[in-house]
């Protein structure tokens, strides 16, 4: 996924977008992404939801404060959000969205620097931020060594699964029973 | 190293451990909630087969209990069957109460410990001397199978509370005056230590608000150093020997704030979000159509002791509805006990079953557009209880159980001149 640029128009948001907001409570009990992808920033307003599709959100700091509801990140990825570049990101949120696959880059003080509906394009591997309306070069933060395995991966959910067989392996060539205990 | 830091060293098998470092910590205690059933499909998708120790994981079913649509009750029945599957041996289904209650209630938080949990507000364990942080349905998923969870080492910041509040200001109006002062964004990633002559005198309760509502801050983790009362608490219940850490002398923190009580007034966050806190005072006579006494912020036996207090022998107003949800069926039994839960339901209260009711919009008092509701809970965000044009407003149990009386928000000193900002006889 980090070898990919992405191409999108910014769609502009306040600093504390919370995840009632990204994803309303009432829907909570649904699980298949499809459903919940229908609900994605509902609690903000009906005019931003209907431009997010296929764009990148740019917003303040602390971007996903509030509940641990992994269904934000969820409702983000199958709504068509190519990324969210954010000042800064509340850390569950974070998680969810590098566990899952969601690009997430901090970018202190983009949303002074980027207008709303100003075209990007967005370089994961370098983390650079071209605003192609405004001809402006902003640069994210590293993400950190651990941080970018996974998402070299492609998410945790490929690295346990890589993990659990090299164990599985290592276990058979050992012919211990320590692998793989209850 | 800080009291936190040996916690995730000893838990990772390090002599040290220090502030950005990432560290593979082991877990002593995993809990999901019924909002997370990706959890299971996520644990699957990774090709887990059992879970990695069968007493240190479990199910509290609390934001959907008990269940109010047929998709949550398939979330439950998914979650007994795994939980049946996998020999799981400690489960808290629906008559049990709210994570954060049960899980000390249950002996299975003590000092010195890691518990994860699917939800935001676990750093409400710092009260026990325990490192608490939420994770998504995924982490968690990761956990099941591996025992483990990757972390980083957070700075630590420390808030001193130093002083006496004068009666009828309590842990809530403490907390919302840092977090109005801090804001929501001030503690983004860090571990935050409460301390100060005002937290060394709290018992278990308020702890558990101060510890609570750190998250609101952005806070990974909370922690407060254990006094005798959560000592005595905890070794009544605790399910395994445990170990008390304690900060190095001349720790140095990222950060410190000092904050004096002795003149603080009720607060009141106002919406739509939780930094947004002035003195009660400037939203007095605001009229309101419900009020929430309970929660995992606020629906402990002292909380609802004071609205009893306040409520006694008195009748809400014709035009408001008072819910009152009870943290845990032991809160609950302690009450009934007590006979406050009569005297509010002769006031004119709703009491709802043990677990977190409207406080995330899912059930048991979820707001129209244009309501107005003050709530003992945790969160103000827009569309929170319901509507995206309801307001809510945030407070202490007593000053929504003054504002109830009246109609209106209303300061609760003047229900509560006798005694200090403390409810005694609790049980957390």
């Amino acid at each position: 996924m980090m070898t990919k640029k992405l191409h999108g128009n910014a769609v502009l948001l306040g600093k504390n977008i919370d995840t009632d907001q990204i994803y309303p409570g009432r829907y909570l009990a649904l699980v298949e992404p499809k459903e919940v992808a229908k609900h994605c920033l509902e609690g903000i307003d009906e005019s931003v939801r209907k431009r997010a599709s296929g764009n990148i959100l740019v917003a303040g700091t602390n971007f996903g404060c509030g509940s641990s509801r992994e269904h934000a990140v969820i409702a983000l990825l199958n709504a068509g959000i190519q990324a969210v570049v954010a000042g800064s990101f509340a850390r569950i949120f974070f998680r969810n969205a590098i566990n899952l696959g969601l690009p997430v880059m901090i970018c202190p003080g983009v949303s002074q620097h980027i207008a709303d509906d100003d075209e990007l394009s967005v370089d994961l591997q370098s983390g650079k931020i071209y605003d192609i309306t405004k001809k402006t070069e902003l640069t994210s933060e590293p993400l950190g060594d651990y941080v970018l395995h996974i998402v070299e991966a492609g998410g945790i959910k490929p690295l346990i699964r890589k993990n659990m067989e090299r164990r599985k392996i290592e276990g058979e060539n050992k012919e211990t029973v320590h692998g793989n205990t209850r | 190293m800080h009291a936190l830091e040996k916690i995730m060293a000893k838990a990772s098998g390090k002599a040290s451990v220090s502030p950005g470092e990432i560290v593979m910590a082991k877990i002593d205690f995993a809990e999901i909630n019924d909002l997370y059933l990706q959890t299971i499909y996520s644990f699957y998708e990774m090709g887990g087969k059992r879970v990695w120790d069968k007493d240190r994981v479990a199910f509290v079913f609390d934001h959907y209990a008990p269940s109010p649509t047929m998709e949550a009750a398939r979330n439950h029945a998914e979650m007994r069957a795994f939980a049946k599957e996998n020999h799981l041996t400690y489960h808290f289904d629906i008559p049990c109460g709210v994570c954060h209650q049960v899980m000390p209630e249950s002996g299975l938080i003590y000092p010195g410990m890691i518990v994860v949990a699917t939800d935001s507000h676990t750093t409400t364990h710092g009260a026990f001397g325990a490192m608490g942080t939420g994770v998504g349905a995924t982490d968690m998923a990761c956990i099941l199978i591996t025992g483990e969870l990757w972390m980083r080492v957070p700075k630590i910041m420390r808030i001193r509370l130093e002083g006496e509040p004068p009666a009828g200001v309590f842990a809530k109006d403490v907390i919302l005056d840092v977090i109005g002062k801090l804001r929501a964004d001030g503690a983004v990633y860090m571990g935050v230590e409460f301390a100060g002559s005002y937290v060394d005198s709290l018992g278990v309760s308020e702890r558990m608000v101060l510890c609570n509502m750190a998250l609101e801050m952005g806070a990974k983790t909370a922690y407060i150093q254990p006094n005798q009362q959560v000592i005595d608490y905890v070794r009544d219940r605790a399910v395994r020997p445990f170990e008390v850490m304690t900060t190095d002398p001349g720790f140095h923190y990222a950060e410190e704030h000092v904050f004096e009580l002795d003149h603080l007034a009720p607060q009141l966050a106002f919406p739509s979000s939780v930094d947004n806190v002035y003195p009660l005072k400037k939203g007095e006579g605001i009229k309101i159509d419900q009020g929430l006494i309970g929660t995992c912020t606020g629906g402990r036996a002292e909380d609802i002791a004071v609205a009893a207090r306040i409520l006694k022998g008195r009748k809400i107003a014709d035009w408001v509805r008072l819910i009152v949800i009870p943290a845990s069926r032991e809160v609950l039994q302690v009450c009934m006990e007590r006979h406050e839960i009569q005297d509010l339901i002769d006031a004119g209260a709703t009491i709802a079953s043990p677990g977190c009711g409207p406080c995330l919009g899912a059930h048991e008092g979820v707001l129209s557009a244009n309501e107005v509701c003050i709530t003992a809970s945790n969160r103000n965000f827009p569309g929170r209880m319901g509507s995206t044009d309801s307001r809510l407003y945030l407070a202490s149990p007593a000053s929504v159980a003054s504002s109830v009386l009246n109609g209106v928000i209303t300061d609760p000193r003047e229900y509560l001149k006798d005694g200090n900002g403390r409810e005694s006889g609790g049980n957390a």
